[in-house]
Formats: C-alpha cells, sequence, structure tokens
C-alpha cells in the first residue's frame, strides 16, 4: 500500500483523482446508502419501530431466511462438488462446463424466474404432471427457492475453482498416497485449505440470496405473510404508501449489505494471501 | 488403466478419487437447475411456428424496450469504465484517509438488494427528491425517464469495472512506467502508452461484465424508470407484462431473444479482449 | 484442524438452526383471497370482522391471507396455479377469465345478490390543490399540456374502467360514435406519461413522484389518496358523467373443493353483504350496496350519471373488442408513441 505512494507517478494529478474518485463514490454509492437510512428514520425511531411490529415483516424475514438456509448450502455442495471435479481432474469439455456454470451471471433474473414457469405453471411442461401429483412449485416456497438457487448458482464455484486451481493437486495426492480415503482427505487436507474462499463465496452467495428480487418477484404470488421475501416486503410496503415503513425494511436489508461487506473486508485483509487466486482473476 | 496412446478417453488419469461422485452431481444439479430450465427458455417460444415469435419481437414496444435496456446498459458500461478506472486508480496508485473505505463500499452495489437500490435511487432522483428537485431546477427530469434507467445501472454496474481493472493495475510494471518517466513522457503520455495498453483487457472485460449484469437488472431499474412503454420500459419488465397477460410464448421470446444478444455483445468483447491480450504480450 | 472444521460445521448449523421451518399451525381454518391493488385497506380491515362473526357461529377462527396486484395480473396468477379461495376482483371480466379455465363454474355471477359485486365504485379525477389546469369534465383531459396518468388497461382492471368511462362519455356527446370514442381514447393516451400496472402504481407516480395534472382513479383509491398522501396536495374532481364499477367477487371451485374450504371462503363473500360490512365498506370510501349503509354516506357520494358495464354489451364483449391482443387498445397505442 504505502509502496504505492512512494512510487505512484504523476503524483501532482493525485488530489485531482483522489478527489474525483472520492466524489463518485458518494454520489453513486453512500448517497442512495445513506438516503435509505434517513427516510426509514423520517418520521422518528417510533415509525421505523412500527415496521417491525407487523406480524407480516417476521413471516418475510422468515421466508427470506428459509430461503437462503435451503438454496445456500445446495450451492454451496454443487459449488465444493464442481471445483473438485474442474480444479482436480482433467476431462473433455470441462470448458463448456466452466461456461454452464458461469451462465447464470449472465441471465437476467427476470429470466430465473420466468423459466420456473415455463416449467410448472400452468401452461408449463411439467403442468399435468404436478397436476397428478398434487404438488404446486410456482407461487409457494418451493419456486422462490427454485429461482434463487438458479441466480446464486455460481457464487460459491467462483471462489473455489481459481484457487483449487493455484493450490494444485499436491497435497492431497500426498495424502492419498498415504492411505488417507478420499473423504478424509477432503475434510483434512482439501477443506482447510479453501475454508476463508469457501466462506467468502458463502457470504457472498447468502447475500445475494436474501438480496434477490427479480426473479422471485416472478414466481411469488405475492401473498402477505406466506410468499412474501423480505425484498418483496419492501415493494408491498412501497405500494401502501407506507414509504416509512418500506425504508425500515429497506434499511435491514442495508444493513445485511454492511454486514456482509465487513466480513468480506476483514476476510480480505487478513486473509489476501489465500484469497488472492479470485481477485486476480 | 490401460495404455492410453491410442484410445480417446474422457479423462486423464490421476490418484484423486472422487471424480465420479463429484462430477455426476455437477453434471445432475446443473442439468435440473440451469439446463431443462433455459431448454424450456428456447423452446418454448416456438410452440406457435413462428408467426407469434415474430410478431411479438416485431412488436415496436418489445423493440424499443430491448434498445433501452442494451442501449443503457451499454452507455452504463462505458460510463463505468471511465470512472472504474479512475476509482481503481485511486484505490491502487494514492493512500489517502478513508482509503480502506472507499475500497469496501466499491462492493456495495453488488451486495445491495436491487429493490432496496431501487427506492433510494428514486427517493433521490424523483422530482421531489434532493438531488432531483435540483435537475429539475435546470429543467432535467432524471425518474422516470430512460436517464432514470441509467443512473440505476451505472450503481448495479459499478463494482465490475473496479474490480477487475484494480488487480492488473497492481500489477502494471512500474519500471517501465519509471523508465518512461525518465525519458521524459508526461502524464498524459505514460498512461496512454504504458498504462491503458496494459489495463486495456481487464477493461473490456470489466465492461462486459457490467453491461451483461445491467442488461438483465430489474429490481433498481422498475422503481426509478416510470415504465412508460416506448420509452422507459425495460425489456426484463416487459417479460413480466406478456406473462402478466399470460403469454408465455411471447415471454419467452423476449427472454430468448436478450440472451441471444447478450450472447453475441460478450463474444464480440471476449474476441476483441483476445486480440487486445495479444497485442500487448510481445 | 478439526477445530477448524467444527467451526464451519457449526456455522453452517447456525444458519440452519435461525430459521425453523414454518409457523406452528394455527386453529382454524385459511383463506387466500386474491384481490386487486385498491382493496389492500379494505380486506385489511374486514378479515378480522370476519373471523369473529366466524367464531361468533362456533367454529374456530379463520386467518385470511392477502395478495393485491392489477387485476388482470391477479387473475392470471390465480390461472396460473395461485391456490386463491376466494377472488375479489376488479371487474367481472377477469372472473371470466379464470372461469374460462374451468376454476370457477360458469355462472357465478348469479351466485350471490348484485351480480356478486357486494360493492360498487366510480372513475373520478384526482388533480392538484386548486385545480390548476381547471379539469371538470372528460374533455378537458386532452387539453394541450395536460398530463393524464391511468394504469395499463392490460394488467389493471381500474383502467379498463377509466378507459370504458372516457370511451362512453365520448359516444354520449352530441354527434358521438364509436369513431369520435375512438378518436378521444387515442387522444387521450397520448396525454398519459407513465403506465402502470396496477392501480396502486399510479397513484404513486401521481401523488408521490408528482408527475401528471390528472389521475384517472377508483373513487375509493381517490379518497384514499387524498386521506393517506396529500391533504392540500391533491384533491378530488367528479366528472358529471362516469362508469359504474362493480368489483366481483366468486369462490374458486376447483380450490375450495381441493382444500375443503368451501363453506368458509362462501361465507367469506356471503358475509361481505351483512349491514356491518356494507358500513365498512363505505367507510373505506367504496359505495354500499345495503340501502341503510349507503344512506349513512350518501354525502359523502355524489350523484352523477353512471353507465353500467351493460350498456357496453357485457365484459366478454368489451375484452374481445378493446383490451384482447390485436384489440382497439393496442391498435390506439401502439403507434401513439413519443
Amino acid at each position: 500500500m504505502s509502496r504505492a505512494a512512494r512510487l505512484s507517478p504523476g503524483r501532482g494529478w493525485a488530489p485531482l483523482i483522489i478527489g474525483l474518485a472520492t466524489a463518485w463514490m458518494a454520489l453513486i454509492v453512500l448517497l442512495p446508502l445513506g438516503t435509505v437510512f434517513v427516510e426509514a428514520f423520517r418520521r422518528g425511531g417510533m415509525a421505523f419501530l412500527e415496521a417491525f411490529r407487523q406480524p407480516d415483516t417476521w413471516a418475510a424475514v422468515r421466508l427470506t431466511l428459509v430461503v437462503a438456509a435451503i438454496a445456500v448450502p445446495l450451492n454451496t455442495v454443487f459449488g465444493v462438488a464442481a471445483a473438485w471435479c474442474i480444479a482436480r481432474f482433467e476431462f473433455k469439455g470441462k470448458n463448456l462446463l466452466v461456461t454452464l456454470i458461469d451462465l447464470p451471471f449472465s441471465v437476467s433474473p427476470v429470466i430465473s424466474g420466468l423459466v420456473w414457469v415455463l416449467l410448472f405453471g400452468a401452461a408449463g411442461w411439467f403442468a399435468p404432471l404436478m397436476q397428478d401429483l398434487g404438488v404446486q412449485v410456482i407461487f409457494t416456497t418451493t419456486g422462490l427457492v427454485l429461482a434463487t438457487v438458479l441466480v446464486t448458482l455460481p457464487f460459491v464455484a467462483r471462489e473455489l475453482i481459481p484457487l483449487m486451481q493455484e493450490q494444485g493437486a499436491d497435497e492431497e495426492a500426498a495424502a492419498i498416497t498415504l492411505g488417507a480415503g478420499g473423504w478424509t482427505t477432503f475434510f483434512t487436507v482439501t477443506l482447510p485449505n479453501i475454508r476463508w474462499a469457501l466462506l467468502y463465496g458463502v457470504l457472498l452467495c447468502n447475500a445475494r440470496a436474501m438480496g434477490e428480487f427479480g426473479a422471485v418477484s416472478v414466481v411469488s404470488g405475492h401473498i402477505r405473510g406466506r410468499t412474501n421475501t423480505l425484498p418483496l416486503h419492501v415493494e408491498i410496503l412501497y405500494n401502501e404508501y407506507n414509504f416509512v415503513g418500506a425504508f425500515a425494511v429497506a434499511s435491514g436489508l442495508a444493513g445485511l449489505a454492511l454486514f456482509t461487506l465487513l466480513i468480506k473486508s476483514g476476510l480480505e485483509w487478513r486473509y489476501a494471501g489465500e484469497l488472492a487466486a479470485t481477485r486476480r482473476r | 488403466m490401460t495404455s492410453a496412446t491410442a484410445s480417446w478417453r474422457f479423462r486423464e488419469p490421476g490418484v484423486l478419487p472422487g471424480f465420479p461422485l463429484a462430477f455426476g452431481f455437477t453434471v445432475f444439479y446443473l442439468s435440473v437447475i440451469v439446463l431443462i430450465p433455459l431448454a424450456a427458455l428456447v423452446v418454448r417460444p416456438w410452440e406457435g411456428g413462428w408467426e407469434p415469435v415474430w410478431r411479438v419481437l416485431s412488436d415496436p414496444r418489445t423493440l424499443a424496450a430491448l434498445r433501452l435496456s442494451f442501449g443503457a446498459a451499454a452507455v452504463a458500461a462505458v460510463v463505468n469504465a471511465v470512472m472504474g478506472l479512475i476509482v481503481a486508480w485511486a484505490l491502487v496508485r494514492y493512500d489517502f484517509p478513508g482509503k480502506r473505505l472507499l475500497d469496501a463500499m466499491v462492493d456495495l452495489p453488488f451486495a445491495l438488494p436491487t429493490a432496496v437500490a431501487g427506492i433510494a435511487l428514486t427517493a433521490i432522483y424523483a422530482p421531489n427528491g434532493p438531488l432531483g428537485a435540483w435537475f429539475a431546477d435546470m429543467g432535467l427530469q432524471i425518474a422516470y425517464t430512460p436517464r432514470g434507467v441509467l443512473i440505476a445501472l451505472i450503481f448495479v454496474g459499478l463494482p465490475f469495472v473496479v474490480r477487475t481493472v484494480q488487480p492488473v493495475l497492481e500489477d502494471v510494471d512500474r519500471e517501465v512506467e519509471e523508465a518512461a518517466e525518465t525519458l521524459g513522457a508526461g502524464a498524459f503520455q505514460r498512461a496512454r502508452l504504458v498504462i491503458l495498453p496494459a489495463v486495456a483487457p481487464a477493461l473490456l472485460a470489466g465492461c462486459g461484465l457490467a453491461f451483461a449484469r445491467a442488461v438483465g437488472e430489474y429490481g433498481s431499474v422498475i422503481f426509478i424508470a416510470g415504465n412508460m412503454p416506448l420509452r422507459s420500459e425495460i425489456a426484463p419488465l416487459l417479460i413480466i407484462i406478456q406473462l402478466e397477460q399470460f403469454n408465455y410464448a411471447g415471454a419467452a421470446a423476449i427472454g430468448l431473444a436478450m440472451l441471444v444478444l447478450s450472447f453475441i455483445i460478450l463474444l464480440i468483447l471476449n474476441i476483441i479482449q483476445g486480440r487486445l491480450v495479444r497485442r500487448s504480450a510481445p | 484442524m478439526l477445530g477448524r472444521r467444527e467451526v464451519l460445521l457449526g456455522s453452517g448449523a447456525l444458519v440452519l438452526a435461525g430459521c425453523s421451518p414454518q409457523q406452528e399451525p394455527e386453529p382454524g381454518a385459511r383463506l387466500l383471497n386474491v384481490s386487486y391493488d385498491p382493496t389492500r385497506e379494505l380486506y385489511q380491515a374486514y378479515n378480522p370482522r370476519f373471523d369473529a362473526e366466524w367464531r361468533r357461529q362456533g367454529h374456530p377462527g379463520v386467518t385470511v391471507e392477502q395478495s393485491h396486484g392489477g387485476s388482470g395480473r391477479q387473475a392470471r396468477s390465480v390461472i396460473d396455479g395461485l391456490a386463491a379461495d376466494v377472488v375479489t376482483l376488479a371487474l367481472a371480466g377477469d372472473i371470466d377469465q379464470i372461469a374460462k379455465r374451468g376454476l370457477i363454474a360458469t355462472g357465478w355471477e348469479k351466485r350471490l345478490p348484485f351480480n356478486s359485486a357486494p360493492y360498487t365504485s366510480t372513475i373520478v379525477f384526482l388533480v392538484r390543490q386548486g385545480n390548476p389546469k381547471g379539469i371538470r369534465d372528460w374533455p378537458d383531459l386532452i387539453k394541450e399540456g395536460v398530463q393524464v396518468i391511468t394504469p395499463n388497461p392490460k394488467t389493471s382492471g381500474g383502467a379498463r374502467w377509466n378507459y370504458l368511462a372516457a370511451w362512453g362519455d365520448a359516444l354520449r356527446r352530441p354527434g358521438g360514435s364509436a369513431a369520435t370514442a375512438r378518436a378521444f381514447v387515442t387522444e387521450l393516451f397520448r396525454h398519459v406519461p407513465v403506465l402502470d400496472t396496477g392501480a396502486r402504481g399510479s397513484t404513486t407516480t401521481f401523488v408521490q413522484r408528482g408527475i401528471g395534472d390528472v389521475l384517472l382513479a377508483w373513487e375509493n383509491e381517490a379518497f384514499l389518496a387524498v386521506e393517506e398522501l396529500g391533504p392540500g396536495k391533491v384533491e378530488i374532481v367528479v366528472p358529471p358523467y362516469s362508469i359504474l364499477a362493480e368489483p366481483s367477487v366468486a369462490v374458486v371451485d376447483r380450490v375450495v373443493d381441493q382444500k375443503g374450504s368451501r363453506a368458509v371462503a362462501q361465507a367469506y363473500l356471503e358475509f361481505l353483504y351483512a349491514e356491518p360490512s356494507q358500513v365498512l365498506v363505505g367507510e373505506h370510501y367504496y359505495r354500499p350496496r345495503n340501502p341503510v349503509a349507503a344512506a349513512r354516506f350518501a354525502t359523502r357520494f355524489p350523484t352523477l350519471e353512471l353507465s353500467t358495464i351493460a350498456d357496453f354489451g357485457g365484459w366478454q364483449q368489451v375484452q374481445q373488442i378493446h383490451f384482447d391482443d390485436g384489440g382497439v387498445f393496442d391498435a390506439i397505442y401502439q403507434p401513439s408513441r413519443r
């Protein structure tokens, strides 16, 4: 960091560039963030708390947690499995597999919701099957989970793959050669090596899962207290003229985002080396 | 196992176990979560033949929405390229108070739920909001116009350029730069001749990511866009409207069109990026 | 090593523990009422009243869940599988759409009094305080420089009433014909700068975002907007002529038969016609059907000349001619750009 200062060329430009960067960040990032909290407390602390006194808000909190608690572990297991076969083995079609894992990043969240309606909606491919089974997917928690899983699928895998590729398989190979079993090797050699990157990926995955709006908006029936996640609840309150309530709930979500950033920055500063592989991409 | 000189092999041999399980699970999971659903997106539009697809895609409203989504995403990506480079530059090359905070804030648009960003930006840029009122005095309306869409897309795309350029900027060969400085190159010359070529591929990659994210963005945009057909209605919203009108094929057709267009644009960016890398590496 | 692993596993368990699966089942029935935008406050007040009434009749309590949105969109969600026990939508046409797909038996509108519309409303104008643009009647809407806010007739029920009221006004003017009506509505939509998908979105656009000079709104939504958002900011203008809006209600047969909730669903809708409910309806600015309740709110609701949907040939015909894909609305709206 300090080496940067010594070597930086065009020192005369420093105030201008720093000023410009700071002003831009203040305008684009800090102002909206500040607005959330200012609007939330516009009518004082009591009005702010009022939003959190409604059972619907807590139902939304619970649902958001349930969806994330299913989606994030699923994608974590997937991320580890995908990274294991991509970073530890050479096989045909590997690039295709990597591309497919990245695909959800370049798909609109709305499309990520739409596809489930195309499959499970009344005119969907699996509609007759679902009707026979008496199972409803769209407008239920299942639908919300599916949409969230699709949107957040790449996060863990993308953190782990480059790291594990860089670390190489030597340690694991040694353990196996010495007679350790596959799972033992994974838990005692691989997992400790990737733990911070894993946590980092899970964190991002979780933040996105809890904050997802577009995809869940398509598959939620917007039933208050039942299929309303927190971001959708923000929209409902907003539409009910309850702006303070909307911003109060929004400030809760913003707090979650700030918390995520805090941990993330902490991880980056402490374990810069172990995370470097991902950041260098 | 067998000597592999001639036979085609799916996988190179190795000592590590677990490939069948890990690979099988990965492929199964990807199929269920990504491939089958996206197959529906690709196949469903054609159920009624070409005609309905064509009718939806040639509709002026659809074309306007696609133009807005892709146009605003492109402009936002360019703005983010310029400002992202400046922010990355400040973060890498200088020390100043609050730098770590600034660094951490870069990721906020990524972590902040889009709906939260949407209502906050609307509150700021609406004609009766703090900045919106100021712009309104100058006769410029931001919220509920395509300009509002642009602001939202700049917000969501911000982290991508900064985070892809930052590490590359850290690695730019300082000796070359210092040599250039000793040889009397001015700040601008150095930036143009030494730094820009080195950073260009990463900058382009960051632009691509910001663009891809912005094209499909929904949550932060719908609050601020005004959603005026033909003017400030984005393509993802039109998908939802088609769905609300029970037109599955139409919704899927627009979704597919977005996917194909994004794919082509990202492919072109990739090719240019490849050329840049080759040129800068002698 | 082991310690670290435990930390990781432990934190995972913590995440899982934080979210016990679903709340404990509440006693009694659960109903899902899928409704349109401006009824949010009405049903919020009505649901506990019905719960009390249902208990009074000796049943265990009933929890009513609500979903709101543009009426057309809500109908499509029900068609798409949203398991509504009852639908309380903005217009009969949307319930017809659900019935067409077999979820509701045909002839549903005969199952309850007054065409299964327990309350009525009409379309009025909401203008800025002091009515600076001098908007009194429908033709004033297309005056130079007037911006009109209405939701999208494709997805909103209220917007379809707006559209028909405008159409009807043009028809009743001297020399009025389908051609002049079409010209008037075409011109009207040229004055629309924002088209939200639901009535609530339009109200927010007009009142909160300060866009437009006049909002075409449900009467109840207009009252509510004045009360909640803009005392001293906006005021209601009642045009001399408008349309009688009949928001209809129906039990969704397929759902209640599956869930076994027909009795409570039926009672839920029937109780809407009871006198106390009708007073509640009036308190929420809907026009009650019950004469006693109506008399109580007589001063609140001005009388004006009202057409009914029958004057336009009924919803089936209206939907087909005006709002289906390729209908009049598509034709007049698409080219009116810029």
